[in-house]
């Protein structure tokens, strides 16, 4: 889950982390009256979307740019206007863009340094581990290609936490200077308890900058949550913002399904997210190319059969569907009605290709053959791939 | 020999009156698996069908039943404490099916864990089984949630972070007539108890298994460590698959370890080690068996 800059401000300051002065509004009065609280010369105006390449993104009204300095409340007032409610597009998202509901108003900073201060899950030691660099501002992967030497890496111990000691020695690292050590230790300290009491598994503050006036602050930054772990964070469960989401992956999410939608043109129904990938795999193997990731769980429902069908369906660039279904403990019969009840109701006219293995399979198969509906039976998993590749060249 | 578990294992239940671990109780009582023991906390006292006794605690359970191995089916925010419970208890493996635990909670249990007796496997796993010599492999080890009667007796170990892709590679083993000695599925969590390599390592000891299927997945390095390990140390033929070449980079498939970040874990690079290490790699999941055969033979 992802949340809003906006939104990640009110996060650090919940956990003493210091951030630039000001507030989010959703229209163009609360703007101006949230820029004149502020009392800055230098305002900046920023559109709230979670796509990023925000600055150089450009709005379907013509107005370019999603982040704007200016120097007066009234000035951020007509900003905004041009930007509240209207698409914003940028590299990530898409020709149709996002809709900017709120912006953010901030003091402009006078910016002396800009470092990068990140913390992840490092699954090679199964436990978090700081990444910092001098070479805040950029893209960090960028950075790790070219300067490798220039990413220091701090590995915290998994229940001892981040200790004072490892504070002041990244602090060093990254140039700070004596004078700003508590400060910057008291930052790292309080983004580290941030990170492990919201149970994040990323939160990258890119720029932490240094201001000229000396103060360690974070510009911007992103969180990512354990979907695993929501379940004790209501909190932050209640910033998830729906019209973000690809529609389909949150219809899909009710029926728990999880469905990512791709570019191609046949769709995958399968159960288990490693023969989903697997699936998809052959599918590209084969000369196709799979319109979505769709894993329906180890045991599939008639109803989430149905429901995954429907989503499938909703993406028009589909002409073909494979499902395939190991079941295991599964009934074949039993997911096999469910496929020919999805078939039925959605009146289906495109090529359906159907691989089930599991216990009562032969008479999943029969059930399939004599209902009389064009749904193609195949044995194998390379057979299934082969068989839907070659009815949408068909079709 | 198979590894980890024996047709004689005997086995606890953690969470065995929840509709999922019943389910898979009964299916592994059915299979011939020694269940002896479940646990719920509350319902001590109480028995499985009249087939197992329930204790409050696992400590009772393995002081009164001699069982050695415990397999999790308790929900996601107990889990952590359920796989310490275990350990606590002396168990030599704790093998978690529970889907959904916290990232936090498992690098805490990972930690506790160092130093002990205990294995882990999983969490988000199929578990394990070790097929019986009876009809359809009955009679079998069968702890967690695959389908038993697809396993065959026979030489071939396999080991995967996937559990229906598991079942496929077991399944295709099976209708070609090779048995396996013992299948793991260890979890597709990026932080879990036992990797590929640990299992590969087993699998390397144990007489009975004369050939591997490895299957991984896009994410984290866990498959490259298993090749650079197998090229100097494992002389048994290996066949590996990697799912997930075709999935877009920063999305999450499904496995909250499967996601390709920062140029990390592609399935190429994957590819590309295990080749390096002189495994074979099958092209398609639906020659599996096949590449391995092929290996077997070569």
């Amino acid at each position: 889950m992802n949340i809003h800059e906006y939104q990640a401000r009110e996060l650090f300051q919940k956990f003493g982390v210091p951030t630039a002065k000001g507030n989010v509004a959703s229209s163009p009065e609360e703007v101006e009256a949230v820029a004149k609280s502020i009392g800055a010369p230098k305002l900046v105006v920023k559109s709230q979307i979670h796509a990023g390449g925000r600055g150089k993104g450009r709005f379907a009204n013509g107005f370019q740019g999603g982040v704007h300095v200016c120097g007066s409340p009234a000035e951020a007032g007509e900003i905004a206007w041009k930007m509240l409610g209207q698409p914003l597009i940028t590299h990530q998202t898409g020709p149709e863009g996002r809709v900017v509901n709120k912006v953010l108003v901030v003091e402009a900073i006078e910016i002396e340094k800009e470092l990068y201060f990140a913390i992840v899950l490092d699954r090679a030691s199964s436990a978090p581990m700081i990444i910092a660099s001098t070479e805040g501002g950029m893209d960090i992967e960028t950075v790790a290609a070219s300067t490798p030497e220039r990413i220091l890496r701090e590995p915290i111990h998994p229940t001892l936490g981040l200790q004072p000691y490892q504070t002041r020695k990244l602090a060093k690292q990254l140039g700070l200077t004596s004078a700003q050590l508590p400060a910057a230790g008291k930052l790292f300290t309080a983004i580290y308890k941030l990170f492990i009491a919201c149970d994040c598994s990323l939160l990258e503050v890119n720029p932490l900058v240094v201001t000229k006036a000396g103060e360690v602050m974070p510009l911007d930054a992103k969180f990512n949550f354990d979907d695993n772990a929501l379940f004790r964070h209501p909190e932050i469960v209640a910033m998830r913002d729906v019209l973000e989401e690809d529609p389909r992956e949150v219809a899909a999410s009710r029926f728990n399904l999880n469905y990512i939608g791709l570019d191609g043109n046949i769709a995958c129904l399968v159960n288990g997210a490693g023969l989903a990938m697997a699936t998809m795999d052959i599918i590209k193997f084969y000369g196709g190319d799979p319109a979505n990731f769709l894993d329906v769980g180890g045991g599939a429902s008639k109803e989430q059969v149905a429901a995954a069908f429907k989503i499938i369906l909703g993406d028009k660039k589909v002409k073909g569907i494979l499902v395939n279904i190991f079941g295991g403990i599964m009934q074949c019969d039993i997911i096999a009605a469910g496929i020919l009840a999805a078939v039925q109701e959605t009146a289906l006219g495109i090529p359906l290709v159907v691989r089930l293995e599991g216990s009562n399979v032969e008479l999943g198969k029969k059930m399939i053959r004599e209902s009389g509906l064009a749904v193609i039976s195949a044995d194998t998993l390379a057979d299934a791939a082969q068989k839907i590749v070659a009815a949408v060249e068909a079709a | 020999m198979a590894i980890l578990v024996t047709p004689q294992t005997r086995v606890l239940v953690q969470g065995i009156t929840g509709s999922f671990g019943a389910t898979h109780t009964r299916l592994s009582l059915a299979y011939g698996t020694h269940v002896v023991a479940g646990v719920t906390p509350g319902k001590g006292g109480q028995r499985f069908e009249d087939k197992a006794p329930i204790f409050d605690t696992v400590t009772e359970a393995v002081r009164q039943t001699g069982a050695t191995v415990s397999v999790i089916f308790v929900p996601p925010p107990f889990a952590a404490d359920a796989i310490l419970e275990g350990v606590d208890a002396g168990l030599d493996l704790v093998v978690a099916i529970t889907e959904g635990v916290p990232v936090n909670d498992m690098v805490k249990v990972k930690a506790a864990m160092q130093g002990g007796k205990t294995r882990l496997i999983g969490p988000n796993c199929p578990g394990l089984v070790t097929p019986g010599e009876g009809e359809k492999s009955h009679g079998g080890c069968r702890i967690g949630i695959a389908p038993g009667y697809i396993h065959k007796r026979g030489g071939v170990g396999v080991v995967s972070r996937s559990g229906t892709l598991t079942y496929e590679a077991v399944w295709q083993l099976t209708s070609r007539g090779y048995g396996q000695s013992t299948c793991v599925g260890i979890g597709g969590d990026p932080v879990n108890g036992t990797s590929h390599l640990d299992v590969l390592k087993m699998f390397n000891d144990d007489p009975e298994t004369e050939a591997v299927i490895l299957i991984g997945e896009i994410g984290g390095d866990a498959e490259e460590k298993a090749a650079e390990w197998a090229a100097e140390h494992c002389k048994k033929p290996i066949a590996a698959f990697i799912a997930g070449a075709t999935a877009p980079p920063g999305r999450r498939m499904g496995h909250a370890g499967a996601i390709v970040s920062g140029g990390k874990g592609t399935a190429a690079g994957k590819i590309e080690a295990l080749k390096k290490a002189g495994i074979a790699v099958a092209e398609t999941p639906a020659d599996m068996a096949d590449t391995l055969i092929k290996r077997m033979k070569s």
